[in-house]
């Protein structure tokens, strides 16, 4: 579902990922690990095709980025730390919007089933701006699976949740991956990782240093690699 | 959840235009409820006045010279915060994310907020005129006059909102858009100014025209150079 080969990105002199491979098949859901600065975020914007490549190649669902970004961008649902929802609109009204931007069939009946998905039904014609963090957080996945994408994307969705929020927040991620999706995550909580996915990768230095099946390892052995992970670029950076 | 909600099947036409009408009508909705951007840009352009006011001494003699430049400043000045004010609400949230990530010709995006703020800036000239042609005893009602309001304004807000999506981008967004914006528009302020005096002063048509024109070019120029770049603009 997702192919990247030698996927390099520079900011100016500055080299975030260095020649990155990556392959995950549909159906799978991938944690993607890594300290601060590993690139996560900056890998993750480049398979929603918010940036752009500077070497390598990126293809999802057959397509290749950037070339065929708009065909790309009509499987992917994403969902980052920030919601990307409009303060001054309802829930029902933001849903509505994207609805519109998505081309979404059936737009009442869709925007209804996803707002019992989320449990937001009754607070369906309330402002997004009086929601709670989480609320927010649970109304961007709704945005998120409007279109009933294949492939959705999650940049640390649990930032800046409490702990009651985020377990309500697992619940959803749970239910959106049960259906067949492809999931790829970002996440610093290896144990909320290790809870939802089915295959951890951990990014160091801008590649994939280690990526184990959640079948080959417990949650102990998870941060055990891990930190063996951060380790080992801590004395390369020596 | 049901598997049969995809994305209708519509034509590239179609798509462009139902997601330009989707970010007009998001622009105009969440505006009426917060009302945010048209008061400020309202008191601010009614603030600008009185000082010229005071500034200038607008005397029967003056005002016959002065009027289309102060009209034209107020709305630029007002305009520029209506710019600002419109991007940040689409970077502060991430929203400007969302709008890219949808599978639209992001020119279309452009055109929804290149549109929406033309909106606003044509309800603030619409309550600003009347104030003014009150306040200082001055009939602006000439569609000459009106029509190179709207000419200018388009053309503002085509390069305005073009700067704005590359300015939101930077933290220094605030002060940087007036330093992009400002002197990429003097051909429009100078053309919309003279035309408008021109009409306001009664010139024939030949003095006016060539000022038209210009307006004109410009607004065709810069709404091709939008629909060309915007994507390049907006991306990393």
């Amino acid at each position: 579902m997702i192919t990247v080969r030698k996927l390099i990105k520079r900011f100016g002199l500055k080299t975030v990922l260095r020649g990155l491979d990556f392959q995950v098949e549909q159906g799978e859901f991938v944690a993607l690990l890594g300290p601060n600065g590993a690139g996560k975020t900056t890998f993750l914007r480049i398979l929603a095709s918010l940036s752009r490549p500077t070497m390598g190649e990126v293809t999802i669902a057959g397509y290749r980025l950037p070339n065929q970004a708009a065909a790309v961008r009509s499987r992917l649902g994403v969902v980052s730390h920030l919601p990307l929802l409009y303060g001054d609109l309802t829930a029902e009204e933001n849903l509505q919007f994207y609805a519109r931007m998505y081309g979404v069939l059936d737009t009442d009946d869709r925007i209804s089933e996803v707002l019992d998905l989320i449990g937001l039904k009754q607070r369906r014609r309330d402002l997004v701006r009086t929601f709670s963090r989480g609320m927010q957080q649970r109304l961007a996945i709704g945005r998120a699976v409007l279109h009933d994408p294949d492939v959705m994307l999650f940049d640390e969705p649990h930032t800046g949740l409490d702990q009651d929020a985020c377990i309500m927040l697992d619940g959803v991620l749970s239910e959106v991956a049960a259906r067949g999706r492809t999931v790829v995550m970002t996440s610093h909580d290896l144990a909320r990782a290790a809870d939802l996915a089915s295959r951890f990768d951990i990014l160091s230095r801008g590649v994939i240093t280690t990526s184990v099946q959640r079948t080959e390892i417990d949650t102990d052995d998870l941060l055990a690699v891990y930190r063996n992970a951060l380790r080992e670029e801590e004395r390369v950076i020596a | 959840m049901r598997s049969e909600a995809k994305p209708a099947a519509v034509s590239m036409t179609t798509g462009f235009f139902r997601a330009m009408g989707a970010v007009i009508w998001k622009d105009l909705a969440a505006e009426l409820r917060s009302r945010e951007l048209l008061s400020a840009m309202l008191v601010f352009a009614l603030l600008v006045i009185l000082i010229f006011n005071f500034a200038l001494e607008l005397d029967i003699q003056t005002r016959a010279t002065v009027t289309a430049g102060v009209l034209w400043v107020t709305f630029i000045f007002a305009g520029t915060l209506g710019l600002n004010r419109s991007m940040a609400i689409e970077k502060d949230r991430g929203c400007l994310d969302g709008l890219l990530l949808a599978p639209v010709d992001r020119a279309a995006i452009y055109f929804g907020k290149m549109l929406g703020n033309l909106i606003f800036m044509v309800i603030i000239e619409a309550i600003v005129l009347p104030v003014y042609s009150v306040l200082y005893n001055t009939n602006l009602f000439n569609p000459g006059f009106l029509l190179v309001t709207i000419l200018g304004s388009i053309g503002y807000v085509t390069v305005g909102t073009l700067l704005a999506a590359m300015a939101v981008q930077a933290r220094t967004r605030d002060i940087l858009l007036p330093i992009l914006l400002f002197p990429v528009i003097i051909p429009v302020i100078l053309a919309a100014v003279k035309a408008s005096m021109g009409f306001l002063q009664g010139l024939e048509s030949p003095e006016i025209m060539p000022w038209i024109n210009l307006l004109l070019v410009y607004d065709v120029i810069f709404l091709a150079v939008a629909f060309m770049t915007f994507d390049y603009v907006v991306e990393e």
